[in-house]
């Protein structure tokens, strides 16, 4: 059994960033596991430029973004631990890891981050019909095969959902030469970023087909093709619509679910709105001195946000080896109408590490015009208008110390209103 | 040349090979597909029924009720897990409660041990998840539950050792006759001569018969479709949950698998073609709907994925095994369908009793070994043991599908051992990699880089389920240079 100051599971953005942070902040002891053999996570496939224009002002790739952490990591003496993987995670802080090197390692760890980042939605859990062929795959694992093994996995594309992965990988094949059909989303709107519609599909003129679906596979052995077909506002299928696609290959871009088995295993409570731990001010989980940060705790589509939260997990861990986990009541944090959630649940405005507090939250429907409001047990304490908000793109806010302390709730909801310009949904 | 040939590498076939290789004999087993288990034996309820369900007198029932205890030491001897977790027949109305005393009775005559009805109490308290109107089950102790293409890989693995050649992609596409006596059996790459043939084609069971010229009889499919949960909710039964059944089937039912996962489904519906494997929307709904009545409260937020099985359907309503009385040498055991796995021990015992009545010597060989190798499944393991393992053979230090912990080592051993693995879905059905909640999102990339360095191919080569069936469609840059699609085909 080895001792350890603090461990960070994950050497994504979110991982390297905490650990940055929390040598910065003086901890000496910081060692970073990750179960690939190269750091950076998932930015190791994005090869597309989007990355770091908050943190950096710059448009970076995916890997260059990266980069410049792993870079700081190394310079800073962080010890990175590669093809490694984290098996076993219990709530006294106990970690199993096991390589093909040191074969099991058994560490105990006087704080721990969580930064295992998320895995994508598949077939199974949106129960498409029909065959199960070669040809089906998340764009996730679509985009590895293209930008990191360098094989394509079809010519003849449908990409079913709109998130940012399926719209990047829609240009990227394009680019590679095969032909991408459509973009079938069963939502009234995308689910992806708008720069990414505009510069991933409409600069190359495949079509979104908007609350649509896909409600067949054909093929055996290699998908032969799908069949798309309209949704009514129930979101079934309207089989009078439904049209025959050929393709060779179906591509799934239906949604993230943060990766939290060893939280479980660690039994820290897991909010079912984010999929992710419930989190304090400081990024804490319901285990005092487990921390999270960055996808595992809800999903990101920006990741200068994951860097900003994981250096809140940084500063977190860093207090908590300070004052020895000392014990803190907490004000709820809850989500009203107009949002899917609220990050952090519960914060206890005495022990906020920084003298500001970001809240971020998603909207449960695009509205062009609303109203993000904020109150206390005595009533509104902020509100502030929005524009163009859509739950794809994540809400976030400050509150001061001094707005926070002394009250027992906090209220987030979002009021849509009116425009005078019509919607669709 | 061969003594026996055996059709078809499901649990039937193999098992029957694996019988078999008791003796000294040359035999071969042909599979049309890349891999054994790629039939009905693959996608199935995975239940060791207890055996109150078939009609008294039936081969059905005879056989389920003979082959159910002989699975405890098949399984230990193969290194398979068998937990016999016992059913219940869930009545929620009063004429169904009258059926479970049919079953019961059925049952008894049946020579099923242990059964009983059990009251709600003694239900809710085995069940807590189950819907609060059920008035009585039956509870049968014996019931199990398997992994049915881990049991038949496993039985062709040991057959193999045991001397038995088993061919795979090699279909059966004619078999030749002389003087009513079998002749030989042809695939498209060789003719093997061979006075006897065990018909274990499962769906195609008929076509094969009538390729020999034996006895006609049909087989039409009959789809059962199922939806499969996320492990975490593998509790929320512990036992087979069956509804009453019906005259048709036995019904949608709730059950949990021997990897910790549970399922819901079959559904029962004639299908056209015997490869139509399609879940259908259609299908989805009826199962969820059956579920539901037996455990209301469904986590279909944790669907992970679906599947279809088809039934071997026969027309004569029951278990065909018996030799041609117009081809010498033939042996047909065709319309397996339910409960076929729970009694394919005795199915072969059956075979093989037939095979000496038609004049086949059976001389038992002395070094006959009825145990597999032991396979390391690096999740079942110790610390100890894990340690012990990574240090002699480091490659089981190295995770491969994180969902369900699986190693590069029991990845490589699945593609060296007998019947060795050549597909993702070989690979996936030996090891599980790829079967968890992500279902191969992530270890899929690497499971093809693994097989073709293992295999001496290019990744291109790498199938899902045999030619035909490749994952990846090119090099990057290929498409480009070649003028993108509009050029290319
Ligand atoms: C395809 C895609 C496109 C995107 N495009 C943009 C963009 O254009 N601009 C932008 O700003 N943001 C973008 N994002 C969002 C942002 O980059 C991500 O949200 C961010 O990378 C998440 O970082 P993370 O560290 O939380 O997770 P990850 O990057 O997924 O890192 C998690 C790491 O943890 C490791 N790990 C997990 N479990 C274990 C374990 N048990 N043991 C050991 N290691 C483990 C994993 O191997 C991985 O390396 C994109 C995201 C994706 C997925
Ligand atoms: C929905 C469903 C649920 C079931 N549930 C249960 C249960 O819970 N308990 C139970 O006991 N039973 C159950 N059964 C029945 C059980 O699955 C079958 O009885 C059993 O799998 C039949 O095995 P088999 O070897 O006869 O057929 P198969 O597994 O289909 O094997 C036949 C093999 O022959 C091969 N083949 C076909 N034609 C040729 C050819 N020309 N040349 C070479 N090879 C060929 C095929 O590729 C196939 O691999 C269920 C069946 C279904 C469909």
């Amino acid at each position: 059994m080895q001792s350890r100051e603090l461990v960070i599971i994950g050497a994504g953005p979110a991982g390297l960033s905490a650990a940055v942070e929390a040598r910065r902040l003086g901890i000496k002891d910081v060692l970073v596991i990750d179960r690939e053999p190269e750091p950076g996570g998932i930015l190791k496939q994005c090869i597309h430029t989007g990355f770091g224009l908050h943190v950096f002002n710059e448009e970076l790739t995916g890997p260059e973004y990266a980069e410049r952490f792993i870079r700081e990591a190394e310079n800073l003496g962080v010890e990175i631990m590669l093809d490694t993987m984290v098996i076993e995670l219990s709530a006294d802080k106990r970690i199993v890891a096991v390589n093909n090197r040191e074969g099991l390692m058994e560490i105990q760890a006087k704080a721990i981050i969580l930064a295992m980042g998320c895995r994508e939605r598949t077939r199974g859990a949106i129960n498409i019909p029909g065959f199960r062929p070669a040809g089906i795959f998340t764009a996730g694992t679509a985009q590895r095969f293209v930008n990191i093994e360098g094989y394509m996995p079809g010519r003849e594309i449908v990409i079913l959902g709109s998130g940012d992965i399926g719209l990047i990988m829609a240009r990227r094949l394009t680019l590679e030469g095969a032909k991408v059909k459509c973009v079938v989303e069963i939502m009234p709107y995308s689910n992806g970023l708008t720069r990414n519609i505009v510069q991933c599909l409409e600069d190359y003129d495949i079509p979104l087909l908007l609350k649509h679906t896909v409600v067949n596979i054909h093929g055996r052995k290699r998908v032969e093709g799908v069949t798309i077909a309209e949704v009514d506002e129930n979101m079934k299928p309207i089989m009078s619509t439904a049209k025959f696609v050929p393709c060779d290959t179906l591509l799934l871009s239906v949604g993230l679910i943060p990766e939290n088995e060893l939280s479980r295993m660690a039994e820290i409570t897991i909010d079912e709105a984010t999929g992710g731990p419930v989190v304090n001010q400081r990024m804490e989980t319901s285990v005092p001195g487990i921390f999270a940060c960055g996808n595992v705790l809800h999903v990101h589509d920006l990741v200068d946000y994951v860097t900003r939260e994981a250096e809140l997990a940084a500063r977190g861990a860093a207090s908590y080896l300070a004052d020895g986990g000392k014990k803190y009541e907490y004000v709820p944090v809850s989500t009203g109408s107009g949002l899917r959630y609220v990050l952090p649940q519960r914060i206890n405005a005495d022990a906020m590490t920084d003298s500001r507090q970001n809240f971020f939250m998603r909207s449960v429907r695009p509205m062009n015009k609303a109203r993000l409001i904020i109150e206390s047990e005595k009533g509104v304490i902020k509100s502030k208008a929005m524009r163009h908000v859509k739950p794809s793109e994540m809400i976030s806010i400050q509150l001061g110390r001094d707005e926070v302390i002394g009250i027992k709730m906090l209220r987030f909801s979002l009021q849509e209103e009116g425009d005078g310009v019509e919607r669709d949904g | 040349m061969a003594d026996v040939v055996i059709i078809g590498g499901g649990v039937v076939g193999c098992m029957i090979a694996r019988e078999l290789s008791r003796y000294q004999l040359k035999i071969v087993l042909l599979e049309k597909e890349d891999d054994v288990a790629s039939g009905t034996s693959k996608a199935n309820s995975a239940i060791i029924h207890a055996g109150y369900d078939a009609k008294p007198g039936t081969l059905k029932a005879k056989l389920n009720v003979r082959g159910n205890p002989l699975f405890d030491k098949i399984c230990s001897e193969l290194d398979v897990p068998f937990k016999r977790i016992g059913s219940l027949v869930v009545a929620l109305t009063d004429e169904e409660l009258k059926a479970l005393d049919e079953l019961l009775e059925r049952g008894k005559i049946n020579g099923v041990p242990g059964l009983e009805i059990i009251n709600r109490e003694r239900l809710f308290k085995m069940e807590p998840n189950i819907n609060k109107e059920a008035k009585a089950a039956l509870y049968a102790p014996t019931a199990g539950i398997i992994c049915p293409y881990e049991l038949t890989i496993a039985l062709a693995e040991n057959a193999c050792q045991n001397g038995v050649e088993i061919r795979l992609n090699s279909p059966v596409v004619d078999i030749k006759v002389e003087n009513e006596r079998m002749l030989s059996v042809i695939t498209p790459g060789e003719i093997i001569h061979t006075r006897y043939v065990v018909n274990a084609a499962g769906l195609f069971a008929d076509e094969i018969s009538k390729m020999a010229g034996a006895e006609e009889y049909s087989i039409t499919p009959r789809k059962g479709e199922y939806l499969i949960f996320d492990r975490r909710f593998g509790g929320i039964v512990s036992k087979v949950i069956f509804p009453t059944p019906t005259k048709i089937s036995k019904g949608i039912l709730v059950c949990p698998t021997v990897d910790g996962n549970f399922f819901i489904g079959p559904n029962s519906n004639d299908v056209q073609e015997k490869d139509d494997v399609a879940v259908t929307q259609k299908g989805i709904e009826e199962i969820v709907n059956g579920a539901r009545r037996l455990v209301p409260d469904l986590p279909m937020r944790h669907v992970i994925a679906s599947f279809a099985g088809l039934r071997a359907v026969s027309n004569t309503d029951d278990f065909v095994i018996e030799a041609s009385k117009k081809v010498k040498g033939f042996v047909n055991v065709g319309g397996i369908q339910s409960p076929g796995l729970s009694s394919a021990p005795a199915i072969a015992e059956m075979v093989i009793e037939i095979l000496k009545e038609e004049g086949l010597e059976l001389k038992v060989k002395s070094d006959y070994n009825p145990e597999r190798p032991q396979i390391f499944k690096f999740r079942h393991l110790s610390s100890e043991e894990k340690k012990e393992l990574i240090r002699q053979k480091p490659a089981y230090g190295r995770v491969i599908c994180r969902c369900e912990t699986v190693t590069e080592g029991e990845i490589i051993d699945a593609i060296r051992r007998p019947v060795g693995a050549r597909s993702l879905d070989a690979v996936k059905r030996r090891t599980r990699a790829g079967m968890g909640r992500c279902q191969g999102g992530f270890c899929s990339p690497r499971v093809v880089e693994i097989l073709a360095r293992e295999l001496g191919i290019s990744p291109l080569e790498v199938t899902k389920c045999g030619y035909g069936s490749e994952i990846l469609k090119g090099r990057t840059k290929e498409f480009i240079e070649t003028g993108g699609v509009a050029g290319a085909k």
